[in-house]
């Protein structure tokens, strides 16, 4: 297995984007990233998309983008592992330039939201649709389950869930991508309506338009190619069971645990040798189960973390510094490949007033349904 | 037109009939054909018990088209009494009675409709003890 | 002798008080507590129908009954509100119980003594040793038309009878029907709400076919009514069964155990036959009941039953009608009761 490098990235506005079509923002998306990594061909592509189907009825998306990219006759390939398609899409991508398939691959995520479909019946679908969503749970029910159990087993409080979107949104407001650039203060969050006991309206990451992609390819192309490039140093994925009610536990996502020993053991790093992360916050008690999950502290410290700043820009590992899925937007397939976006961008020093400090090791993590799959990337500067 | 896959689905649906290794004991509902335990592919085939205890839930107060008119409405994950577990709505019962722990009753309802015109769909939901 | 092997009911939890109807529609709760013996009624959950209804009280039966519902050979569900208008509420009730495929099922209807009828034909069969044992259920969730007088009593609920030659808890010695082309109250295809005929549901028919039923029953049977211990008749409303009982000479101690009108509202198909589940609940060995139901369009269904020694084995073993008519109440406002029963439009 050879050495991959990520040397191009591009992505659009994430937000509503009524004019443009699914086909529209994933070209765009495309072509900024192709034209940030200067290559001149691509050898092959990954689209991650949960569920073109149900929003724009539109299907075999592969085949779709690689005609719509002018790019016909390159094997395109559509990923879908719900809100991981895009995680998933770039490690099918690692995998084809890291095994010497291919040299230049594009890995796209996307997702068009916005075009009338039942959003909620939609994204249900990354449940179990005959136990769960059948007998009427929603997404958020199925977060809202796991945060009552975990304020139940550790006593996280409220206030640290909610603690979660007020940090993400202060960091969406330097990301110029990000569908909400606003702050929002801890009574708006606990103010907000409710939408699944206990989670509320700003608990909860949008409905959202949008499209990213990143080229990969060998580190000896990548060096060819002289550009800023950042490396792939471990690339992993495990998976759960489908249904929240047939987990072991409710507060420990074992497909994050998973993914993260096999990242950990693959890399010979340890959770503190991470500098920083992008992390699922699908909802806000997400991002809290997955930061402990992740090892970066003891089960059910997530919550102090967070209300304590550990978890802020300036804090000990900041999370989402891209503003997270709550700020920047969640086009679900898409949101896999943003948060790659984030960690190059982070690793070549060029996230602004985002930039973590003497980042050398990021690390995103990008889920599915209420964790049955889950993918780790790990990214190292050069 | 969901007549066949709702056709399947009720044994369970109705009966509560679930999968129990014959290698491991491990019970399956729904019914599985490989042990998530043991991987073994034996089975026999039990009822779950009726009666059971909340171990987490939440208040849906946004639902899907579907489920609009009962909104809100507070849905559990119950671990009945020989140990395997099911999602279902609490029925009957005031929503801020709904707490963990709480024991409930298995009882036949009306899940939901498939519009106007189309089948009346039925499980399991649970009210409290 | 064939009779009911085991019984059983089940009404729901929800309740509105004939004084929230009254509001809405301007009308004098006082006047209409006095003179139709109404209080309050039960009032259906938007996950019940008359399928879950008769589904709850059949396992009540079965509790009752101790047989493996696989020997059920018949299944008969008489009610005015069946979820589909082709596709017998039966069919989705023996997969709930895991009766069957050997068994026969039918829907019945006639408006409120599609119960009785089952059980008449439960019954019979059963009698005639082509099935060993049958199932008879009387539920409805039926609609009264907002503003209608039938509103403050149209109510939800059931009861199931498990017939048998074997073990039975009350004999059926005798049963008679009166029937006739009597236009008092239906309801024609396609339409939401019944219409009635005011004042005719009265003397020409309620009273006709009951006291006309009755009283052929009794000659049927060689008996008087001071020979009975209880006596159910259909109940419309709270006044009419008192009326029919005295006319047909019992007292009102005979009636009082199975008058739960009042409380319960007019269960349609379910109305007598709940109330001889409550008198069943309290029964003594060798009491006699007299039961007779009333249908519009119209008919009545005639019964003698008589309470064996094996009754006070059963009575504990499943829940008893008038718990299930006194606790656990939850009321609801008008609002929520026209939400709960479907009278708001809703954009669909």
């Amino acid at each position: 297995m050879r050495e991959v490098a990520v040397i191009g990235t591009g992505m659009t506005q994430f937000g509503e984007l009524w004019n443009k079509s699914i086909k529209d923002i994933f070209v765009e998306a495309s072509q900024k990233a192709i034209d940030d990594a200067g290559v001149d061909h691509i050898d092959s592509i990954y689209v991650g998309a949960m569920s073109s189907g149900l929003f724009v009825g539109q299907e075999h998306l592969g085949a779709v983008m690689a005609d719509y990219l002018g790019m016909a006759p390159v094997p395109a390939t559509r990923v879908e592992s719900a809100c991981a398609s895009g995680g998933m899409s770039f490690r099918q991508a690692y995998l084809d330039v890291s095994s010497g398939n291919s040299e230049i691959v594009l890995a796209g995520g996307v997702e068009k939201m916005n075009d009338g479909a039942d959003v909620t019946a939609a994204l249900a679908t990354a449940a179990d649709q005959e136990y769960e969503v059948y007998n009427g749970i929603t997404f958020p029910g199925l977060y809202a389950m796991i945060a009552n159990a975990h304020m139940h087993e550790y006593k996280t409080t409220r206030e640290q869930i909610a603690a979660v979107a007020v940090k993400n949104h202060k960091n969406g407001i330097n990301n110029p991508n990000a569908q909400f650039r606003n702050q929002i203060t801890l009574e708006q969050v606990l103010n907000s309506s409710l939408v699944a006991d206990p989670l509320r309206l700003l608990d909860c990451s949008p409905v959202t338009d949008g499209a990213a992609a990143v080229i990969l390819c060998s580190m000896d192309v990548a060096k060819k190619l002289s550009k800023n490039f950042v490396k792939v140093i471990a690339s992993t994925q495990a998976s759960d069971t489908i249904a929240l009610y047939q987990r072991k536990s409710f507060t420990t996502l074992n497909a994050v645990t998973k993914a993260a020993d096999l990242a950990y053991k693959q890399t010979g790093l340890k959770p503190s040798d991470i500098d920083f992360a992008e992390v699922h916050d699908c909802f806000t008690i997400a991002e809290i189960v997955v930061f402990e999950d992740l090892g970066f502290c003891e089960k059910g410290c997530g919550g102090p973390a967070v209300e304590e700043g550990t978890t802020s820009l300036d804090g000990k590992i900041p999370i989402n510094t891209s503003g997270g899925l709550k700020s920047k937007g969640h086009p679900v397939g898409a949101t896999g490949i943003a948060q790659i976006i984030e960690l190059s961008e982070q690793l070549t020093g060029k996230a602004g007033k985002r930039q973590v400090k003497n980042a050398r090791i990021g690390l995103a993590q990008n889920m599915g349904g209420s964790g049955a799959s889950c993918t780790i990337n790990i990214l190292e500067a050069v | 037109m969901i007549s066949p896959r709702y056709a399947r689905e009720i044994p369970q649906r109705y009966r509560l009939e679930a999968s129990k290794c014959k290698s491991c004991g491990n019970v399956s509902f729904p019914p599985r054909l490989v042990c998530p335990e043991c991987k073994s592919r034996e089975f026999e085939t039990i009822k779950l018990s009726d009666e059971g205890k909340i171990l987490t839930y939440t208040i849906i107060r946004v639902a899907s088209d579907t489920f609009s008119k009962i909104t809100p409405f507070a849905v559990a994950i119950i671990e009945v009494n020989n140990g395997a577990r099911l999602m279902a709505q609490i029925a009957d019962s005031p929503i801020d009675e709904v707490t963990i722990g709480k024991m409930v009753k298995i009882v036949f309802r009306k899940i939901q409709d498939e519009g106007k015109s189309g089948l009346h769909c039925y499980g399991y939901k649970a009210v409290l003890m | 002798m064939s009779g009911i092997i085991g019984y059983g009911s089940y009404l729901p939890r929800y309740r509105i008080k004939v004084e929230n109807i009254a509001k809405e529609w301007g009308a004098d709760p006082k006047a209409i507590k006095r003179g139709l013996q109404l209080f309050e009624k039960t009032v259906p959950g938007l996950d019940e129908d008359t399928i879950t209804i008769s589904v709850a009280a059949a396992k009540n039966a079965l509790k009752r009954a101790q047989i493996d519902p696989k020997e059920i050979g018949a299944v008969y569900i008489g009610s005015e509100s069946h979820p589909y208008a082709v596709k017998p509420s039966g069919t989705i009730l023996i997969d709930a119980l895991g009766i069957g495929p050997d068994v026969h099922v039918a829907s019945y209807e006639f408006a409120c003594k599609a119960g009785t009828e089952a059980m008449f034909v439960a019954n019979s069969l059963v009698k005639s040793g082509e099935v060993k044992y049958a199932l008879a259920i009387g539920a409805d969730t039926s609609q009264g038309a907002p503003g209608d007088a039938l509103e403050y009593s149209a109510s939800a609920g059931g009861s199931a009878f498990i017939m048998g030659n074997e073990n039975v808890i009350s004999e059926i010695l005798f049963t008679n029907s009166y029937t006739s082309d009597t236009p008092d109250f239906w309801r024609r295809e396609h339409e939401f709400y019944p219409r009635h005929a005011g004042r005719f549901t009265g003397e020409p028919a309620y009273f006709k076919h009951v006291v006309g039923a009755g009283r052929l029953l009794l000659e049927k049977s060689g008996m008087k009514p001071q020979d009975f211990k209880y006596a159910v008749f259909h109940m419309p409303n709270g006044k009419f069964p008192q009326a029919a009982g005295k006319k047909l000479g019992f007292t009102k101690e005979q009636l009082e155990t199975g008058w739960i009108v009042p409380w319960m509202g007019n269960t349609y198909s379910g109305s007598s036959p709940t109330g001889l589940s409550a008198v069943l609940d309290v029964a003594d060995p060798g009491d006699l009941i007299f039961l007779v139901s009333f249908g519009s369009g119209a008919g009545s269904d005639g019964f003698i039953f008589k309470v064996t020694d094996r009754i006070k084995k059963v009575q504990d073993k499943a829940p008893k009608l008038k718990d299930m008519l006194d606790k656990n109440k939850i009321y609801l406002d008008y609002g929520e009761y026209a939400k709960f029963r479907e009278k708001i439009i809703l954009n669909e």
